[in-house]
């Protein structure tokens, strides 16, 4: 009786979904390339929004991983402070390599991000499924644990790239491929193996499924463990390479890298029309979500209207609005 | 048995009071910070644990004691475990908070223990024998001075701005008062937290919006290490000058390599605890009393004087 009120559900959520949710955070996206230019002309120059697409790649990236995550149902607090933790491992790492490996330091510190990262995710999911510890209070605990991992490797301090590989080492955040900025090519990249992930592999059904009803997926066979664990481990896959194309920008990491970022991840995803409570998940959307926040806050820099006091105040009312208009025009 | 039992006892207790008596021999200073959470603070535990290691090596009858905390309520409990075993000679603070420690330091105080109080006063000014600080409104009003200087009294200026705090709103405001009647104009002013990622941000902002700008403050070195990445990103050439504050070593570098747009610092030493543990320390055992309140000045780091500001053990 359960399974049959459950996958009907599931199917009216899915109809229901089809149309605004996946426009929705494209049209908002439009509307505020258009108000941008109301404001101030420059908003739309080329170098602003190369800028501010390319910053936002980081959110972007992590939240292709937390879109995985969410609509299988989980959450994961920790990713900021994971990000902070492998980009001060890969430092490290290709730091102590480079007097003997010279430039090869730095794919071989890639190599170990993505390594790290996904492990650090296992860890997370097998806590959550294995442990069976509500995501919240896990990720909250992992949280403060890569946090404290990254201050004691720093001595609270920054932990800076060998002056030998920076310039080498640039381009992966400030190069260009064609003219687009590298971190967007990335982040579309790892998007668009999310979205072939998540729509077209039978993994991605298995997460819908896990994320709408837990009992029903069961009774169809699907093991509820491998599905959250490996969401949790994808997710720690994309905060590495995140973290890859973080360490160029400024050169270092610190106690106070990626503060916040799991929020803003989150938002991104919801934006993006991604439901908190699981079920199904909008990579592109959640693409879309993450420029929405980068170039809201672009715009209270740019537009002269509102007091520095009130910047974050005016972020978090458009944030509502938007979710509100989502709600309410499906 | 009854006899024997008798002098073990007694040798017992001859060993404690001789083990106390030596004890009491040794001067004990607390001292209690925040723990290392960004480079500042990193900068403070780091000149404390040099300064305690220091003292304790030459002088055999002090013991300084350096306790980090990570909030002001971990603070309160470390002052407790601090003050519960032994009596402290003397306390060097620097609060978290004013407001929540003020009464946990009075206590310590009522045990007759002497206070030094660094950088964030206490509520009740009373309490402290000793307040060492620096100068904030020193910090943005000398980085103002040299700015004018240097731009000739004319130019469109950014400014960066930290955490909505007393320090902030000092540095802000020495720069303002400094700049008011002359030309130079402030286009802009948002927070970035000091944070070295959201300068970067905003710094990017600020270029894309004003065609012209002539200098930079960032308040912060944090964050002027975003503002350097974004204006060397960008190729803009109009920028003359990016100043910070702290004294961060990577920027005191700068200064003694002589960099073209950063080519002074303002400090606001993390060092000052250092300072703040040796006076305690020369009126506990030296006899020099030190009672008042010191501010000590933010005069500009130049290329001469560079060195003397330059840790590169430090982490900050």
């Amino acid at each position: 009786m359960s399974a049959i009120v459950g996958s009907t559900r599931l199917r009216q959520e899915r109809e229901w979904n089809i149309g605004w949710a996946d426009v929705g955070p494209f049209l908002a996206l439009l509307a505020l390339l258009v108000i941008g230019f109301v404001i101030n002309p420059d908003f739309l120059s080329a170098t602003n929004l190369g800028n501010v697409i390319t910053r936002s790649a980081f959110i972007a990236i992590i939240a292709v991983g937390a879109t995985f995550v969410i609509s299988s149902g989980g959450l994961d607090l920790s990713v900021g402070s994971m990000a902070a933790f492998i980009t001060g491992i890969t430092i490290l790492f290709m730091n102590s390599m480079a007097p003997e490996w010279g430039l090869s330091a730095i794919p071989a510190g890639m190599v170990v991000a993505i390594v790290v990262g996904t492990a650090c995710g296992l860890m997370n999911g097998l806590i959550v499924t294995v442990g069976k510890i509500e995501p919240f209070i896990a990720t909250l605990g992992t949280m403060g644990i890569f946090r404290a991992l990254i201050t004691y490797m720093s001595d609270g301090g920054t932990i800076p790239i060998d002056r030998s590989l920076r310039e080498a080492y640039r381009p992966v955040y400030f190069g260009t491929v064609g003219g687009v900025p590298l971190p967007i090519l990335i982040s579309i990249a790892v998007a668009a193996v999310a979205s072939f992930a998540l729509y077209k592999m039978k993994y991605g059904r298995k997460c819908a499924a896990v994320g709408a009803n837990e009992d029903v997926a069961r009774y169809s066979g699907i093991s509820i463990i491998k599905t959250r664990t490996i969401a949790y481990a994808i997710q720690g896959a994309c905060v590495a390479i995140a973290a890859i194309c973080y360490v160029p920008r400024l050169g270092a990491a610190t106690p106070t890298t990626g503060v916040l970022w799991e929020l803003q991840v989150i938002t991104a995803v919801v934006i993006g029309g991604t439901a908190l409570r699981g079920g199904k998940g909008h990579v592109w959307g959640t693409v879309a979500g993450a420029v929405i926040l980068e170039l809201i806050a672009n715009l209270m820099v740019l537009s002269d209207f509102v007091s520095e006091y009130l910047v974050a105040g005016v972020q978090g009312v458009i944030i509502i609005i938007a979710m509100l208009i989502q709600r309410f025009s499906k | 048995m009854f006899k024997s039992k008798l002098i073990a006892a007694a040798a017992i207790g001859t060993v404690l009071v001789a083990s106390h008596a030596f004890a009491a021999d040794k001067k004990v200073v607390a001292v209690s910070i925040p723990a290392a959470d960004h480079g500042w603070t990193a900068g403070v535990v780091y000149h404390a644990q040099a300064a305690a290691k220091e003292i304790n090596a030459a002088f055999p009858d002090v013991e300084v004691v350096v306790k980090t905390s990570p909030s002001a309520t971990a603070q309160v409990s470390a002052l407790e475990d601090l003050s519960a075993g032994r009596k402290l000679d003397a306390l060097v603070i620097l609060p978290y908070s004013s407001e929540e420690l003020t009464t946990p330091v009075k206590a310590v105080k009522d045990a007759g223990t002497f206070i030094t109080v660094v950088d964030r006063g206490l509520s009740d000014a009373s309490i402290q024998d000793l307040y060492l600080a620096g100068d904030n409104i020193a910090v943005g009003r000398n980085t103002a001075k040299y700015m004018i200087d240097k731009l000739g009294g004319k130019g469109n200026l950014v400014v960066l701005r930290g955490i909505p705090t007393v320090i902030d709103d000092e540095r802000i405001k020495g720069f303002n008062d400094a700049i008011q009647g002359t030309e130079l104009k402030v286009l802009d002013i948002q927070y970035a937290n000091w944070n070295s990622d959201e300068a970067f941000k905003l710094m990017q902002d600020y270029l894309a919006k004003y065609p012209q700008i002539d200098a930079v403050w960032a308040n912060d070195d944090d964050m002027l290490l975003g503002v350097l990445e974004a204006v060397k990103e960008s190729g803009r050439k109009d920028i003359k000058l990016a100043l910070g504050g702290n004294g961060m070593k990577d920027i005191v570098k700068k200064v003694i390599d002589g960099d073209a747009m950063t080519p002074v610092e303002t400090p606001y030493p993390p060092a000052m605890i250092k300072t703040a543990i040796y006076m305690t320390v020369a009126n506990l055992i030296g006899q020099a009393p030190v009672r008042g309140t010191v501010k000590l000045d933010a005069p500009l780091i130049t290329q001469e004087n560079a060195q003397e500001y330059y840790f590169p053990d430090s982490p900050f």
